[in-house]
């Protein structure tokens, strides 16, 4: 059974077609993209499998339950969890505390053990730091933990907001653009990092990307939505020669040119 | 030829002295030559006039240097006690103006932190954080006095002695009507939260000035007297002492320390709170609500207990304000009072538990204390015929006094006394290397 089912999404504001009539399917422990050019609907579907939009039409299901009126935060502790496309981390929060935070649904420290600071509670709170600084070694930013997030440089901050995600223990993680801005270099680390997310610690990821070298080196399968519809799904091989994605992204007389290539 | 900066060296020459005099023997050299100058300039000179207003700031700042200081903890606590704990009650014995300000300014004190919780740590601007203190004094003024009897037809007031259950009652009933302030208001952020909460402590005002009709629960207008206070449980201890002392003082001496415990309960709570899964739960909420959802944070339920929690402090110092002053009415609770709060809490330093108390205790001693001196030396200049026009009336002009202060602190330094980004520079101090200036 896939990790998660979404069929049939369709979600409309006023007169626009956000999301049309898309099916997606994630087998748990694959690493999937979902690409398409600016104003795809790519975020607003990724907003639609989190909580944030009720759906018009289509059901989602994850991990075999249907997650169709849940709220966000009700989704995120089952265990599916985000990145945003321009960054939300805690900005006058630390380091180490934008990562507790994201822990906040596996802590159960009642209020009255708090006050009374009881040995259980400090017991938890010991391990919530040591969890916290394992997944901070896992991006390479303990030796940062006491900064403000602030203040840390882009890519660091973009590392953070995904350590912030697994401190949840996320079954599934949605990195929407994870490498915008970035240069080679960074893009070579950041896919490095997202494939060590699927083979060290068996989280699934569903990637929407631009950097068509990320999306080729890293994904199983790719989905290509287009004003709101899915035109095409398949490895990086089906999906870089298929003449509706060229011409998608680059206009009909490129996807002409891809077809019948001049002498 | 590069001019010689006074930068090179590192350190300008502020931070070089409170280096020496925070830490080492400079530390406990100032600290204790500070607690005994002032100690002994309040003991030996107790009247109250300006002068000694100086010196008993000058003395409660003392605490701020003793938090600031980098010496051993133990030695800190050892001048709080003494300090707080023998130099005051005995100052106040020689004068009880000064011990009912600071009595004052430590119920100001768990206010603040309590509105702190909501506004600082969750970021929900509550304008009507008044309400809750009215319904923690209205409770035991009702239960206590011969109001009950107003209400319910035959009903007793209930003993002195309740009063110590009573103040667990008033955080019990501050917190439900926290709660129930809380449920409507969720959906509203920002300026709509700001005018709904400043509804609502207008609302518990207006309701105190008109429930005395059909039934009669808060007597209306004419307020409520004669409230009880618990037994004089020590005053046997005292005699025994040898101290002599009349009712009185001795119940100054009752608030002050039961405020003080309350004073050093609250902040441990608070702190405690802060540090933990509810207190980051509030912060994420206040910095980005989105982001916090998507980390699994419950909204709804985070900000009903931020809401809870600070009211419950409220509800509690309303009992004991009510036994303090002996006589409540719906004019104590307005609106003025609630801003009153809200700028102790944003002057201080938002978020920033020392800051808050700092803030707290200033604008007390700025309303009880320094503005009504100003005031009364100005009548006396004006009577001793310095020329200031006659419909001058210095009485009037201390809110205007108070205004022009908070407009000037928020363009001067918004960010308050104590800001909190302040804590994390201390933080970090010992880790910075004085830097060499190249040429």
């Amino acid at each position: 059974m896939a990790l998660l089912e979404a069929t049939n999404i369709t979600k409309i504001f006023g007169g626009l077609t956000a999301v049309n009539d898309v099916t997606l399917t994630i087998e748990q422990g694959s690493i999937v993209s979902v690409i398409g050019p600016n104003g795809a609907g790519k975020t607003t579907f990724f907003n639609i499998l989190t909580g944030i939009y009720k759906p018009d039409k289509g059901d989602v299901i994850f991990d075999g339950k249907p997650i169709g009126g849940l709220r966000p935060d009700q989704i995120a502790a089952l265990g599916m969890r985000r990145t945003f496309q321009n960054i939300r981390l805690f900005h006058n929060m630390t380091v180490l505390e934008n990562v507790l935070v994201g822990m906040h649904t596996h802590l159960h420290a009642p209020i009255w053990n708090i006050i009374l600071r009881s040995p259980s509670l400090r017991r938890e709170e010991g391990k919530a730091r040591d969890r916290s600084r394992e997944l901070l070694r896992f991006v390479s930013l303990d030796n940062k933990r006491d900064e403000l997030a602030k203040n840390l440089p882009y890519g660091d901050q973009r590392r953070l907001e995904i350590a912030r995600a697994l401190a949840g223990n996320p079954k599934l993680i949605l990195l929407d653009e994870p490498t915008a801005g970035m240069n080679p270099n960074e893009t070579l680390d950041a896919t490095n990092l997202i494939r060590r997310l699927r083979d060290q610690l068996g989280v699934t990821v569903v990637l929407i990307e631009h950097d068509m070298r990320l999306v080729m080196a890293i994904s199983e399968r790719i989905s290509v939505l287009d004003y709101g519809t899915k035109i095409a799904e398949g490895d990086g091989q089906v999906i870089r020669s298929n003449p509706r994605v060229i011409e998608a992204y680059l206009g009909k007389g490129a996807a002409g040119m891809a077809a019948h290539p001049p002498a | 030829m590069a001019t010689n900066s006074p930068q090179t060296g590192g350190a300008s020459a502020w931070e070089r002295l409170s280096k020496l005099l925070s830490r080492g023997p400079g530390g406990y050299a100032f600290l204790s030559l500070y607690m005994l100058i002032t100690s002994l300039m309040l003991l030996l000179n107790p009247r109250t006039n300006l002068g000694t207003d100086i010196v008993f700031i000058l003395f409660l700042l003392l605490a701020l240097a003793i938090h600031r200081s980098r010496v051993h903890m133990g030695f800190k606590l050892t001048l709080g006690v003494i300090a707080l704990g023998v130099v005051l009650p005995y100052f106040g014995t020689l004068n009880p103006y000064y011990i009912d300000v600071i009595t004052q300014a430590g119920i100001y004190v768990v206010l603040a932190l309590g509105l702190n919780v909501v506004v600082g740590f969750a970021g929900l601007l509550d304008l009507g954080y008044v309400a809750f203190y009215a319904v923690g004094a209205y409770l035991w003024s009702i239960f206590s006095t011969g109001q009950i009897g107003n209400m319910i037809a035959g009903a007793t007031p209930v003993g002195p002695l309740w009063f110590y259950g009573f103040i667990f009652l008033g955080l019990a009933v501050g917190a439900v009507f926290g709660v129930t302030l809380g449920l409507p208001v969720l959906r509203l952020r920002g300026d709509y939260l700001a005018i709904v909460t400043l509804g609502f402590g207008e609302v518990i005002r207006v309701l105190a000035v008109n429930l005395d009709k059909p039934l009669n629960i808060t007597n209306g207008a004419q307020g409520i007297k004669d409230i009880a206070r618990p037994p004089l449980f020590f005053s046997g201890a005292l005699t025994a002492i040898g101290l002599k002392l009349d009712d009185n003082q001795l119940y100054q001496f009752f608030f002050y320390f039961l405020v003080l415990v309350i004073v050093l309960i609250t902040v441990m709570i608070v702190g405690r709170l802060k540090n933990s899964r509810i207190g980051r739960a509030w912060t994420a909420i206040r910095e980005d609500e989105t982001a916090a959802i998507a980390q699994g944070i419950p909204l709804v339920r985070m900000k009903l207990m931020a809401f809870g929690v600070g009211a419950s402090f409220a509800g509690t110092m309303g009992v004991v304000f009510a036994a303090k002053q002996l006589f409540i009415n719906p004019p104590t609770f307005d609106l003025l009072t609630s801003i009153s709060i809200l700028s102790m809490v944003i002057l201080g330093g938002l978020g920033n538990i020392p800051g808050v108390i700092l803030g707290a205790v200033l604008v007390t001693l700025l309303n009880l204390n320094i503005l009504p001196r100003i005031a009364e030396i100005l009548r006396s200049a004006k009577s001793a015929g310095v020329p200031i026009p006659q419909s001058f009336d210095p009485t009037q002009y201390q809110r205007l006094l108070f205004g022009l202060l908070l407009i000037l602190m928020m363009i001067f330094r918004p960010e308050g006394i104590l800001p909190e980004d302040r804590r994390r520079q201390e933080l970090h101090e010992d880790e910075d290397e004085p830097s060499e200036e190249s040429a």
